[in-house]
């Protein structure tokens, strides 16, 4: 069984990444484009056993910075 | 005096700082493998180094943060131990939750590697003793990922108990009221950005780096 986690930075949190990658959109060419956020997608193969809190417990402890992050969890 | 410096696998600053104490402090200093779950006994001081541990995977100092040695820099710091974090050892304490906040990525996005000013903001400290408050002192920096970020009310807090160690006396990072060095609530763990280990003898450009080491032999004494 698979499982994504999307890792995202908070509201309100400066994204440098984002910020860069934006202008190097516009650098191509493309027009309106309002923001860019980047974020991290962690996949993750597991038992299908493996429980709703297990995962929560893995991001909260782990995958993710509460100081900065938010995560996701989208189960297949 | 017995002092430990931690080593995880990508560390690059473990050795000068290994140097720094012994030099300075007289400290027999151990370097210590991050496998290890259990320190050497007696210790007066921690330091954690700077580097890239873990290649930086995930976040910087996220996996470190994890490894088996932390949980006993942890149990240690909360009986008191002095604990001292450099750039990646910043990093690897506020993953490992003993700072607050989080070190993001340099507003400015690129790596920045330059001897900075930084004001002294509490000379109080145990790690800060020898400096005075409000004096102004030249430390590199050498970090990617050292804009500190924390939410306004864990700041003004900070701010209201005195624990800002140091700040940066001109822009570098983007870093939070321009904030270069913290410590805990109970100060004795200091996590910082700059490299004092690399400004301990003129012939590296000054030793402002060095007092902070006078300064901990004293108060530990």
């Amino acid at each position: 069984m698979k499982t994504r986690i999307f890792v995202t930075l908070k509201n309100g949190v400066l994204d440098p990444q984002g910020k860069a990658i934006h202008h190097a959109i516009e650098g191509l060419g493309f027009s309106g484009v309002h923001d860019v956020r980047a974020g991290r997608l962690i996949e993750i193969e597991h038992e299908p056993g493996l429980s709703k809190a297990d995962l929560e417990s893995m991001c909260t402890k782990l995958l993710a910075n509460m100081v900065i992050e938010n995560f996701e969890i989208e189960q297949a | 005096m017995r002092a430990a410096v931690i080593q995880f696998p990508g560390s690059n600053c473990d050795r000068d700082m290994a140097v720094a104490i012994r030099d300075i402090t007289g400290a027999d200093t151990s370097l210590v493998w991050h496998r290890e779950s259990v320190l050497p006994t007696g210790l007066d001081l921690i330091a954690i180094p700077g580097g890239f541990s873990y290649g930086d995977y995930l976040r910087s100092g996220a996996m470190a943060a994890r490894s088996p040695v932390m949980q006993a820099v942890i149990a240690a710091a909360g009986r008191g131990v002095p604990v001292l974090g450099v750039c990646n050892g910043f990093q690897i304490l506020t993953e490992a939750g003993l700072l607050p906040g989080a070190l993001m990525r340099n507003a400015g996005i690129r790596f920045v590697c330059r001897t900075v000013g930084l004001t002294v903001e509490n000379s109080q400290s145990m790690f800060t003793s020898s400096y005075s408050a409000g004096e102004k002192i030249h430390i590199p920096v050498a970090h990617h990922d050292g804009n500190f970020f924390a939410d306004d009310a864990t700041l003004d807090r900070m701010e209201g108990e005195g624990r800002v160690a140091f700040r940066y006396a001109e822009p570098v990072n983007g870093s939070a009221r321009n904030i270069a060095g913290v410590l805990n609530d109970a100060g004795n763990v200091l996590g910082m950005m700059p490299h004092p280990e690399r400004m301990i003898e003129a012939m590296q450009g000054g030793s402002d780096g060095r007092r902070l080491f006078e300064g901990l032999i004293r108060e530990i004494a």
